[in-house]
C-alpha cells in the first residue's frame, strides 16, 4: 500500500518517467487525498499494476492514480476535484469486461467502485432488487431465490462481473433472446454526473417525463455517468427447464434449423450453435457427452410450467428433425441439463487449453447468416493460417469465434487481429454489428468507423458532450475520432467496398 | 435503409427550413395531435415516405417507414402469424409508424412484453440540418456505440425526422384468454400483485367500476392451467377482442366518459405512471387502473398541482393527456441536472431549434 500522506518528492520517486505526469500525479494525489482515507488511494506502481487491463489483457496502462471511494461523498467528491482539476475518471467494477472498457487512462484515475457491493433491497411485492454497483450478477439471483425470484441477464461472467458494469456494457447472456437484456431488466440508476453532481435515470415507474435518458446510460461503457446504485427487475423463476442437444452433419443444416425454429413461433429461453472443433474442444474439457461426428451442435433450451416445456420441447425436436438433425437428445433431469450446458458454458476455458491465446469476436449478424459467416471464417482460417473455434447465441445471431493464436509471435498476433476485423467487416456487410454484448471499449473503435459514417459518430460524440461537457468520464472510448477513422480507411476498405457487396445494408 | 423515393424532397424541406430557421411541425396522420404541448411550425408530412416495408419472420424483425399506416404494418405481420408484443396504441385509423415511434406509447400488454422501446433496434432520421443518420440496425444484440434509436421512443420529434425504424417483432400468442372478477380496486391491486410473483402467463390488466378485466397469454398449456388456477368469469373472445383494442384506442366507456367530461366539466384526462405497487392515491375523479397498476388514468377536476404533487409523493409522474389547460405543463418538470442534459442533447441534434419546438417542453 501506498504511505499515508505522500509529499512531492515522494511522490517524484514513485512515478516512471515523464516529468510532467509525475507533477500532475502529485497535484491529483495531492488534492484527492483531501477527500479520501490514505488506503483509498493508490499510486505506486506495484499497487496499480492489478488495474492496467481488464479482461482484454491484450491492452494494459497505468493509471495516474487509482481511487478506491467507500462512500457516495467520497465518490462526489473524487468526481468534482477531477472536474475541477480537468483530469479525466475511468470507472471499474470487477474488472472482467472483454474489450477493454475500464482500460486505465495514463492521465487519469481509475475509479474503483469495487466496495459498493451492498444488496440495498429486495422488493417481493414490487420484484425488484436495488443493489450497489458492485454487486456480483450472480449474487442478485441468489439474493432473489428465497422468494422465488430471480435476475434475468446471465452473462458467462456472472460469478465475477457487477451491476455497475452490466449496466454500462449492457451485458446479454444466453437467455437473452427470451428474456432481453441488461436494458430490458433495468428499471433506475443513480449515479453522478463528471461534475460529481447527483443524477437519477429512470425510476420505480416503468417510464419516465422527457427523453428516456436511461436507454443511453445504459450501454455507455462508462462515458456519460458514473454509477452507484441500481434497481433491476426480477422474474419469478421457471417451474421447469429442459435442454436439447441436436446434430447436425452441415453447416448450412445446423443455420436452417434456428431460422426453423424461430419461424415455428418458438422463442427458447436459450439456442446456442457449436462447431466442429470447439466440440472437441470442450469434449475433452468437460466429458459432456457431445457428438464429436456433427459439424455442428445446437442446444435448445424450453422453460416455464411443466406443461409448457413439455409441449414445447416436443414441438423443438419435431422442428429440428425436419431440419436433419443427425442425433437428438432431450435432457431427462436437471443434472443431465447442466451437464449438456457444462460444454457451452466452458467453451472459453477450454479454448484456452488448445491455444496458448484466443481473440473472441462479438458481432451479431442476421440468423440467416450464420451459415454464411461460418463457411467465411473458414476461408478466413486459410487466409490468415490460424485456425478458429466458433461458439454462438445463434438464437439472436451473436457470434464469438475465438481466433486461435500466440501472442508473443508478433506475426501471429497481426494476423489474428487483421482475421478479426475482417470478421466485424464481413458481420456488418451481412447487415450486423461488430459488437453485440461485450462493448467497443478501445477494442473495436476502428471497428466503427465501418459500421457509422463520419456524422453518425459525430452524433454520438456530441450525446457524450451533453451529458459529459468537460469531455472527462472514460475518454477516448467507444467512438473514434475521425482521424483515427481516416487512417483505418487507409489501411482497410470502408463501407460500401466490403465483402458480400451483394448484401443490403439495413 | 430501404430506398426510399419521398426522403429526398423532405430532407431538403429540412434543410430549407434549417437555413431559414422555420419551425417545423412533423406530423404523420395526425391521430395524435392532441399529445404534447400545443405543436407549432410548418407541418412536414411524413407520409410523404410512403409505406414500404421488409418483414423477415425467421429474423423476429420488421424494418418500416416512417410513413406507414399501422393498419398496414399489423396486417404485414399478422400474415405471418406475428405481432407488436407491446401493442401500441392506434387512437384512429391513419396513425403512421413515425407518430407511434415518436410518442413512444405502448398497449394494455405493456407491463409484461415491455415497451416499444424496449422493442425498437433502430432508427434512420434526419437531424436538424437534414444530415440522414442510423443508429442501431435490424439485430436483437447490438451495443456498438451509444443506443441512439431508443433515445428516440418518445422525444416527439425534437431531436430528429424519423425516417424509418427497425422493430422486434414476435410470434402471436398461441392462446389467449380473458377473465372477469368484480373487485374493488384495492384488491385488484393486491391479486395482481400475487399473481405477478408467481410465474403464470398475465399479460394485461384492466380494472375499472367494480370490475377487474385480466389477459392471460401464451401456450395453450400454460392458459389452460392459468385459467383453472385463477377462476373469474371467462369473457368470450368476441368481446374479449374489441375489448381490449378498445381500451388500447381509447375507444372504451371510460374513455368516452372522460372525453365528456372534457367537454362539459373542463376536467382533465391524466396518465399516471406510478411504482405497480404504490397504493391506491384517492385522488378525486374516475380512475382505470392498468399495467398492474402502473399505469392509471383519472379524468378529474383537480388542480394540476394536487395531482403532480399526489404522484410525485408516490414515486410516479403525472402526465396531461388529454383536455385541461397546458399551461401548468403537459409533462411533469425535470429535476435540473437531467433538463441541463435534455437542452444539450437537442442543441447537439437540432441546432437552430427548428424540430417540433417546445412539443415535449417550452423551450426545447
Amino acid at each position: 500500500m501506498n504511505a499515508a500522506t505522500p509529499g512531492a518528492e515522494l511522490l517524484a520517486a514513485a512515478a516512471p518517467p515523464g516529468a510532467e505526469r509525475s507533477r500532475r500525479r502529485a497535484e491529483v494525489v495531492t488534492a484527492l487525498a483531501a477527500a479520501l482515507p490514505a488506503h483509498a488511494l493508490l499510486w505506486q506502481r506495484e499497487d496499480t499494476v492489478p488495474y492496467e487491463c481488464d479482461g482484454l489483457t491484450a491492452y494494459r496502462e497505468q493509471p495516474l492514480v487509482v481511487a478506491l471511494p467507500e462512500s457516495e461523498a467520497q465518490i462526489a467528491a473524487v468526481l468534482a476535484i477531477c472536474h475541477r482539476l480537468g483530469v479525466p475518471v475511468v470507472a471499474r467494477g470487477a474488472g472482467t469486461g472483454l474489450s477493454g472498457g475500464a482500460l486505465p487512462n495514463p492521465l487519469g484515475v481509475t475509479l474503483s467502485l469495487a466496495k459498493f457491493n451492498r444488496i440495498v433491497a429486495i422488493d417481493r411485492l414490487a420484484r425488484t432488487a436495488t443493489v450497489q454497483c458492485g454487486v456480483r450478477n450472480l449474487a442478485i439471483s441468489e439474493a432473489a431465490a428465497p422468494h422465488g425470484l430471480f435476475y434475468a441477464p446471465d452473462p458467462s461472467s456472472q460469478i465475477a462481473c457487477t451491476i455497475g458494469g452490466n449496466v454500462a456494457e449492457n451485458s446479454g447472456g444466453v437467455h437473452c433472446l427470451k428474456y432481453g437484456l441488461t436494458l430490458h431488466n433495468v428499471l433506475k440508476v443513480r449515479g453522478f454526473t463528471a461534475e460529481g453532481e447527483a443524477v437519477e435515470f429512470g425510476g420505480d415507474a416503468l417510464d419516465v417525463p422527457g427523453l428516456d435518458l436511461l436507454a443511453v446510460v445504459v450501454g455507455s461503457e462508462g462515458m456519460l455517468v458514473v454509477i452507484v446504485e441500481v434497481t433491476v427487475k426480477l422474474l419469478p423463476k421457471a417451474q421447469a427447464a429442459r435442454c436439447i442437444v441436436a446434430s447436425f452433419d452441415d453447416i448450412r443444416k445446423a443455420g436452417d434449423a434456428v431460422a426453423a425454429i424461430i419461424g415455428a413461433g418458438i422463442i427458447p429461453a436459450g439456442l446456442e450453435l457449436m462447431d466442429k472443433p470447439m466440440t472437441a474442444a470442450v469434449e475433452s474439457f468437460v466429458h459432456a457427452g457431445y457428438d464429436l461426428d456433427a459439424a455442428a451442435i445446437l442446444l435448445c433450451e424450453s422453460d416455464g410450467t411443466e406443461a409448457e416445456v413439455e409441449h414445447e420441447v416436443a414441438r423443438m425436436i419435431e422442428v429440428l428433425d425436419a431440419a436433419g438433425a443427425t442425433r437428438l437428445a432431450a435432457s431427462e433431469n436437471e443434472a443431465q441439463r447442466l451437464r449438456f450446458w457444462s460444454g457451452r458454458k466452458n467453451a472459453f476455458p477450454a479454448s484456452g487449453r488448445i491455444s496458448p491465446d484466443y481473440m473472441c469476436m462479438d458481432s451479431t449478424i442476421p440468423r440467416k447468416c450464420l451459415a454464411d459467416m461460418l463457411l467465411a471464417i473458414a476461408d478466413m482460417e486459410k487466409k490468415y493460417a490460424l485456425r478458429c473455434v466458433n461458439v454462438f447465441h445463434a438464437g439472436d445471431g451473436n457470434l464469438h469465434p475465438l481466433i486461435l493464436f500466440d501472442a508473443n509471435n508478433a506475426d501471429e498476433l497481426h494476423r489474428a487481429e487483421r482475421f478479426g476485423a475482417e470478421i466485424l467487416e464481413t458481420s456488418v456487410a451481412m447487415g450486423g454489428t461488430v459488437t453485440g454484448e461485450h462493448g467497443v471499449g478501445v477494442e473495436k473503435l476502428s471497428s466503427m468507423c465501418v459500421q457509422f459514417s463520419a456524422a453518425e459518430r459525430e452524433q454520438m460524440l456530441a450525446l457524450k458532450s451533453a451529458f459529459d461537457p468537460g469531455g472527462l468520464l472514460n475518454p477516448g472510448k467507444v467512438i473514434p475520432t475521425l482521424v483515427r477513422c481516416a487512417e483505418y480507411g487507409k489501411m482497410h476498405v470502408s463501407r460500401g467496398v466490403l465483402a458480400f457487396p451483394e448484401l443490403p445494408r439495413f | 435503409m430501404i430506398a426510399n423515393p419521398g426522403l429526398e424532397a423532405l430532407a431538403e424541406r429540412v434543410r430549407e427550413a434549417n437555413a431559414e430557421h422555420c419551425a417545423l411541425r412533423i406530423r404523420g396522420g395526425g391521430t395524435k395531435d392532441f399529445y404534447g404541448e400545443t405543436p407549432r411550425g410548418d407541418v412536414l408530412d411524413t407520409r410523404v415516405l410512403g409505406g414500404a416495408a421488409l418483414h423477415e419472420p425467421t429474423e423476429l424483425v420488421v424494418t418500416a417507414s416512417a410513413g406507414m399506416t399501422l393498419d398496414a404494418l399489423d396486417l404485414l405481420l399478422a400474415e405471418q402469424g406475428q405481432c407488436l408484443a407491446f401493442d401500441p396504441p392506434h387512437f384512429a385509423p391513419g396513425s403512421t409508424v413515425g407518430g407511434m415511434v415518436a410518442t413512444g406509447l405502448s398497449g394494455p400488454s405493456r407491463a409484461r412484453a415491455g415497451s416499444l422501446r424496449d422493442h425498437l433496434l433502430g432508427v434512420c432520421l434526419l437531424g436538424g440540418s437534414g444530415e440522414l443518420m442510423q443508429f442501431g440496425g435490424r439485430v436483437i444484440k447490438n451495443v456498438a456505440g451509444y443506443d441512439v434509436s431508443r433515445l428516440v421512443a418518445g422525444s416527439l420529434g425534437i431531436l430528429g425526422v424519423i425516417v424509418e425504424v427497425s422493430i422486434k417483432v414476435l410470434p402471436c400468442p398461441e392462446s389467449e384468454a380473458t377473465l372477469r372478477f368484480d373487485m374493488k380496486p384495492g384488491e385488484a391491486l393486491a391479486a395482481l400483485h400475487a399473481w405477478g410473483a408467481r410465474p403464470l402467463p398475465l399479460d394485461a390488466s384492466a380494472w375499472w367500476n367494480g370490475n377487474l378485466i385480466v389477459r392471460l397469454s401464451g401456450s395453450a398449456a400454460a392458459v389452460a392451467a392459468a385459467r383453472k388456477e385463477l377462476g373469474g368469469e371467462p369473457i368470450d373472445r368476441a368481446a374479449a377482442v374489441p375489448f381490449w383494442a378498445d381500451l388500447r384506442d381509447h375507444a372504451d366507456p371510460f374513455f368516452v366518459a372522460a372525453e365528456e367530461a372534457i367537454e362539459h366539466q373542463d376536467a382533465t384526462l391524466w396518465r399516471l405512471s406510478l411504482p405497480q405497487t404504490a397504493p391506491l392515491l384517492g385522488l378525486a375523479g374516475d380512475e382505470l387502473i392498468e399495467w398492474h397498476g402502473a399505469q392509471r388514468w383519472l379524468a378529474t377536476s383537480l388542480p394540476a398541482a394536487n395531482v403532480r404533487e399526489a404522484v410525485a409523493a408516490a414515486g410516479g409522474h403525472a402526465t396531461l393527456f388529454r383536455g385541461g389547460d397546458k399551461s401548468a405543463g403537459v409533462f411533469a418538470p425535470l429535476a435540473p441536472p437531467l433538463q441541463r442534459i435534455h437542452e444539450r442533447l437537442k442543441q447537439s441534434f437540432d441546432p437552430n431549434g427548428i424540430l417540433n419546438p417546445g412539443r415535449l417542453y417550452p423551450g426545447l
